[in-house]
């Protein structure tokens, strides 16, 4: 049976070298947030700041040079992610690129794919969206009912996308749709697409904190060439798979929540209680053990090694740590909050109670990674 | 190294499923300790694999044996290794010899007393809930004296032991003392009682970890076993769900066990020991009862083999201090600072 071990991560020399850079140019960049913008840090966008991480090197840090990329290891990159995430920066922007579209085309794409666009990305220039969930389609996405029917010359696509986070600030979509009508899985195929492509319609969405980065995206006969097809035809389904599978024990599944815990440590330590130093600390705990199983899979994924039931674990046990910090906070501070208070505290708390319910469906549902996880046992 | 971790790692395993079986399990927490178990245990080196080679022992790093205290966690091994592989290490430490025997360790602090009686050492008091001291020739003994930290071996039976055990019926003996120490058995120390109860809390995580390895085991076992309904448990939705979230536990307590070996490898690091005791504490409650609920009855009977590691559970999380202990002070740590250093922390341990 799996043990489950989390060995130490071997972290490169320079790591700390590379942590003590990382946070200056953070000190240096995002001085000006507040706290209530910090914890939005998932879904800022600022493709200002993207092109000054570019410029640095953290996007797409592991990739090949020729690709733009700086051939750094999964350490390095766990390293930045981890400070862009403690620290709220505005990642948004970049983030979908540089964790799942990027090596996507990386794993899936021709070379004129690859050189058209991942330096791009690589410098913080070009955003890209995720074309899978559908209206009739969410942890079910091989229920996709988008149409890409096979014409002269490339496909002709109808259907509809939803819960397209910045679809209406992307340059790309990867666009998961199906090319031939019969069995569930084999005839997905996925595909890049130009978001400037006629036909395709961006709606907003707004969500439950009535901010907008949610979008619906309609496809009414949009032509795209065949050579937006990515890898084969029929390949869809394992791409996705893939994909999903990539990034799910990174920091930013447990990191969510981080500024209110530094809010709700801010306003504790004015007069500190038994009640709040058990709670602080046991939150703590769970941190330190969580940045340990975290960065023991980039250290597995770095080995060349495929940690998918480990990453499961890691992205289950994240949001649950996630979502329990806000109602953590409120039983220890006596508040009501509300995003238009001026405390810090009380505005970073109620926009992460409303984040939170977020954070175990993004990604894969808990019930979805718990199946996993039970699959890996060998239970299914 | 790595080749010396696998060889004693294998040989634990093979002399862990010789020995083990539900019976002697039972048998001894009736009190008859399995002294054959114990000469195979010592004769396969196990008692001093903290120790350096120079210094006599066997010289496992860190992963190598928290790779044994985690296996016999994983048994329920009825023996008090851990104890002794500590005891020696801090013998060593103060310059003094490894020994043969069972050894098991106190602080003196609170009720018992390490002082300085002209050109030799005094111990009185009673030293608390000692692991197996009814059985331990030697007791070593931790103390601060004159602003100096010492170590001390104390022979068991120049004290008076009061039988105890904890709820897996592990011996947790009382034993009062008043005697003087022969000197040449009390010896300058770098450790003191802090560092012992850190070095204790690390390696009861480790051991927690290895029985919560073994509780998610014959927990898979039995739902892929068990029929009801036409099918076996596993095949419930509602069950995998459970026994999912019993992994997620036994795996983060998996990757608290590693924080613990590394914070105790040398100075002990209070913050990643208080991390890793308080997450392996708060994983022993939740899996067990999980575990228990996906046995129905069964895992309720004295015949079938969960309650010893389940009692374990729930004996270890509260030794060496409980959640409540270490989170308080690891809580109390970060209050008193900046809440911007919080992140520094964190990452720091």
């Amino acid at each position: 049976m799996h043990r489950f071990d989390f060995p130490p991560a071997q972290m490169p020399q320079d790591a700390r070298a590379l942590r003590d850079e990382v946070r200056a140019f953070l000190a240096e960049t995002i001085a000006a947030r507040t706290p209530l913008e910090r914890a939005q840090s998932w879904v800022g966008f600022d493709a200002d700041f993207s092109r000054k991480m570019g410029a640095r090197g953290w996007i797409g840090m592991t990739w090949p040079a020729r690709f733009g990329g700086r051939e750094r290891s999964a350490l390095h990159r766990y390293i930045v992610l981890e400070e862009m995430l403690a620290a709220g920066a505005p990642v948004a922007a970049h983030w979908i690129a540089d964790r799942q579209s990027g090596p996507a085309l990386m794993r899936y794409g021709s070379a004129a794919q690859q050189e058209a666009i991942l330096p791009r990305i690589a410098a913080g220039e070009c955003f890209f969206c995720i074309g899978m969930s559908e209206p009739g389609s969410g942890s079910d996405l091989a229920a996709a009912r988008t149409r890409a029917e096979p014409v002269e010359g490339g496909y002709r696509v109808s259907g509809t996308k939803l819960w397209t986070t910045y679809a209406h600030e992307a340059h790309y979509m990867i666009l998961l749709a199906r090319t031939a009508p019969g069995e569930r899985h084999e005839g997905l195929s996925q595909f890049l697409v130009d978001m400037k492509t006629p036909g395709i319609t961006v709606r907003p969405i707004l969500d439950i904190a009535g901010a907008h980065h949610f979008n619906e995206v309609h496809f009414e006969d949009v032509f795209l060439p065949a050579e937006s097809l990515l890898g084969q035809p029929g390949d869809g389904w394992a791409q996705v798979m893939g994909e999903l599978a990539f990034e799910r024990s990174g920091p930013e599944r447990f990191l969510s929540s981080f500024t209110l815990l530094t809010e709700l440590v801010r306003v504790l330590a004015e007069a500190p209680s038994a009640a709040s130093e058990e709670a602080i600390g046991r939150l703590a705990a769970h941190l330190i053990v969580l940045r340990r199983l975290s960065s023991s899979v980039a250290g597995m994924l770095q080995a060349g090694e495929d940690p998918q039931l480990d990453a499961a674990v890691v992205k289950d046990l994240g949001a649950v740590f996630e979502q329990e910090i806000p109602e953590i906070a409120r039983r220890l501070v006596a508040c009501e909050p509300s995003l238009g208070a001026r405390s810090s505290f009380l505005n970073v708390l109620a926009y992460t109670t409303l984040s939170a319910p977020s954070f175990s469906l993004r990604g894969g549902t808990r019930e979805i990674l718990r199946g996993i996880i039970a699959r890996g046992l060998g239970l299914r | 190294m790595d080749d010396l971790n696998l060889l004693v790692s294998q040989t634990a395993e093979r002399l862990f499923r010789g020995h083990m079986s539900h019976s002697l399990s039972l048998a001894a927490e009736a009190g008859a300790f399995p002294s054959d178990f114990w000469d195979a245990a010592e004769e396969a080196g196990l008692t001093l694999a903290m120790v350096p080679e120079a210094s006599g022992g066997v010289g496992l790093d860190p992963q190598g044996w928290a790779a044994l205290i985690r296996l016999a966690g994983a048994h329920a091994v009825p023996l008090p290794l851990a104890e002794t592989m500590l005891a020696n290490r801090l013998l060593v430490a103060g310059g003094l010899a490894p020994r043969t025997g069972i050894l098991s360790l106190a602080s003196a602090t609170g009720a018992l007393a390490l002082t300085r009686a002209g050109e030799t050492w005094r111990l009185s008091g009673t030293a608390a809930r000692v692991p197996y001291g009814r059985q331990a020739t030697g007791l070593v003994v931790v103390g601060e004296a004159e602003g100096e930290r010492r170590v001390a071996l104390v022979p068991v039976s120049a004290g008076v032991v009061t039988p105890g055990a904890n709820m897996a019926g592990e011996p947790r003996d009382d034993i009062a003392f008043d005697c003087a120490l022969a000197a040449p058995d009390v010896a300058p120390s770098p450790y003191g009682p802090a560092d012992l109860e850190a070095m204790g809390a690390a390696v009861r995580a480790i051991a927690l970890a290895g029985a919560l390895d073994r509780v998610l085991e014959l927990t898979v076992g039995y739902v892929g076993e068990r029929v009801q309904f036409g099918r076996t448990l596993s095949k419930f939705q509602a069950v995998q769900q459970q026994v999912a979230l019993l992994a997620t536990h036994v795996a983060a307590a998996g990757g608290a066990a590693g924080l613990a070996a590394e914070a105790i490898a040398g100075e002990p690091d209070g913050t990643r020991v208080a991390a890793a005791k308080i997450r392996t504490g708060e994983a022993a409650g939740l899996a067990a009862g999980i575990a228990h609920q996906m046995h129905g009855a069964m895992g309720f009977s004295q015949e079938y083999a969960l309650h010893p590691l389940t009692r374990r559970l729930w004996a270890w999380r509260e030794e060496f201090g409980s959640e409540a202990l270490w989170s308080r002070r690891l809580g109390a740590d970060i209050l008193r600072r900046d809440a911007d250093a919080l992140w520094p922390f964190i990452s720091a341990a």
